[in-house]
């Protein structure tokens, strides 16, 4: 299968040529094939979030190419990659809008890639559509469709931002720790919903998270990312029998690996 | 005096529609209201002068209020000035260009045909424009492009994972709500038979007073504000400070009656008169646990 994403060579200094000079990514490369569904795990500051906002264009980077679907999307502003890319943040509050009705967002989703012209924000024949897409959720949001989305719990927000980030299809989804901050038991169902949606609709995925028993259950393929390199890049029936203290000691291997250079450094 | 107050209360409601695109639905604060209002007023008045017809001069200001708003919104969209700052910039430019446009500081329209020389009660004609344009916003608040502007005040970054340019959507908006202000501005100097470059000072100002005098009202009803909040708050507005005139304060007060009419507005709506003292400290002896189980 052909590649979807290809990121070659990828460079990115934060406050350069300042004190705070942090330098991130040297020479990243990555490339996931369509239909890959990858967890990405490491540490705090590895690059994990960094690396999706790159992607979709949120941050700007300083050197490399990112290619997605055959398209240079090097340069293109946020909005345009936006069309190619469905996206979920950590915080339920970023991919709907608060003040507006459950069934209003629902139809700016649907309406995804399409003219927000002057017809009907509120199509008659949608509505049973958009109902049925909801109550697939399990979470009575289909009842709900007159209801602020600001009223809903962190929970169903997500849920619903899992809906409409997947309704139109995008060639890639980017979900950026979706579910950190959820209680445990709606993190799983969350995570059940991600593993429902993605698999069914096939749309290639790059999910982070801290959960390092999700990296490990969902998805075809693991990245652990470690001070913007990838440290460990495993897939298929070797990711499989992975057990969450494996990837512990593996972990831990490279951080003490790091370390020692560091001591050597100032030895 | 009440069909005075209706009528000068129903033309400062178009005024304040167009402030609630900017001010309520996109939460940019636009001051280039306060040039947009004179610059109707002028462009309308020029034309009238030069024997236009004056729904055509009402349809021209709108256009004119419309490329000024389109000034607001490139400077902040595309140079990244800030939102308020854009807004004083083209309202100082716009003062400069009123003037230009009359070439003189008033107009005075003495027996120009204006849209109130029709046989018809100029009540009837304002109440039914205001409500023109009340129902035309009610309905594009209901399109997908209303979704999307609404969207963009609320959540912008939504808006862009929807892949939609925020910033073209921004400067539509701004646009419309230009365009509204100096069509308001057009009547007004009809209405009054009356062009001035200074008629346009504190209009933003008296926008947002009817915006959230309508809001403190309307927030007891059960009923979903929208435009109607601008629409009535600026009836109630007009009729306060024709209140305070009629209680005998000078005309000359006429600014700080609006400035305490404002706060009083802003702190009846914020809930500050159900104030209660809160004592920070305890006097001993009493109760330092909440829960009274665990007391």
């Amino acid at each position: 299968m052909g590649k979807l994403l290809r990121i070659q060579n990828l460079h990115k200094t934060f406050n350069k040529d300042t004190v705070n000079e942090n330098k991130l990514f040297n020479g990243l490369s990555l490339h996931v094939r369509k239909g890959d569904f990858v967890t990405v795990i490491g540490s705090n500051g590895a690059g994990k979030s960094t690396l999706l906002n790159i992607i979709s264009g949120t941050i700007p980077f300083d050197e490399g190419s990112i290619f997605l679907n055959g398209k240079d999307i090097s340069n293109v502003p946020e909005y345009r990659i936006s069309k190619l890319v469905g996206r979920v943040f950590q915080d339920p509050k970023m991919a709907t809008s608060p003040s507006m009705t459950v069934l209003e967002n629902m139809s700016m989703a649907w309406n995804k890639n399409k003219f927000f012209g002057l017809s009907w924000g509120i199509e008659k024949n949608k509505i049973k559509e958009i109902r049925n897409s909801l109550s697939k959720l399990s979470l009575g949001l289909e009842n709900k469709l007159e209801v602020k989305v600001g009223l809903l719990s962190g929970g169903q927000r997500q849920a619903m931002a899992l809906l409409m980030a997947a309704i139109s299809n995008p060639c890639l989804l980017l979900l950026d720790e979706h579910m950190a901050a959820l209680d445990p038991k709606t993190s799983e169902i969350i995570a059940q919903l991600t593993d429902k949606i993605v698999t069914e609709s096939k749309i290639t995925t790059l999910m982070v998270t801290h959960n390092l028993k999700q990296a490990i259950t969902m998805g075809n393929r693991l990245i652990m990312m470690h001070r913007g390199r990838i440290v460990l890049d495993i897939e298929g029936e070797e990711k499989k029998s992975l057990t969450p203290e494996r990837l512990m000691v593996l972990f831990s291997d490279k951080e003490k690996a790091d370390m020692l250079s560091d001591r050597l450094m100032f030895a | 005096m009440i069909e005075g107050v209706l009528e000068q209360g129903f033309i400062f409601a178009i005024m304040a529609l167009g402030v609630y695109i900017t001010y309520k639905v996109l939460n940019f604060p636009d001051m280039s209201v306060d040039g947009t209002f004179p610059l109707g007023a002028s462009v309308t008045a020029i034309m009238l002068v030069r024997g236009a017809d004056p729904l055509f001069a009402c349809v021209i200001s709108i256009v004119a209020g419309m490329a000024a708003g389109l000034a607001t919104g490139i400077l902040h969209v595309k140079f990244r000035i800030t939102n308020l700052l854009s807004g004083i910039l083209v309202m100082l430019g716009l003062y400069s260009i009123n003037l230009r446009i009359m070439g003189k500081s008033n107009t005075p329209l003495f027996t120009e045909k204006t849209i109130f020389s029709a046989n018809v009660p100029s009540i009837v004609i304002i109440i039914g424009l205001a409500l023109l344009v009340k129902v035309l916003l009610d309905i594009m608040f209901r399109t997908k492009f209303g979704f999307i502007l609404k969207a963009t005040g609320d959540n912008p970054n939504m808006v862009t994972t929807l892949g939609v340019d925020i910033g073209i959507i921004k400067i539509i908006g701004i646009m419309i709500a230009n365009g509204i202000v100096a069509l308001s501005g057009s009547i007004m100097a009809q209405y009054q038979r009356f062009s001035d470059v200074g008629m346009g000072t504190g209009v933003m100002v008296m926008g947002l007073a009817s915006i959230i005098m309508g809001e403190s009202v309307l927030k007891a009803l059960p009923i979903r504000f929208g435009t109607s909040c601008a629409l009535l708050g600026s009836l109630f507005y007009k009729g306060s400070i024709a209140a305070a005139l009629k209680a005998g304060l000078p005309a000359t007060d006429l600014r700080l009656v609006t400035s305490v009419i404002v706060i009083t507005a802003l702190v009846i709506y914020n809930g500050g008169l159900k104030m209660k003292f809160k004592w920070g400290f305890n006097l001993g002896g009493g109760k330092t646990v909440t829960h009274s189980k665990s007391a």
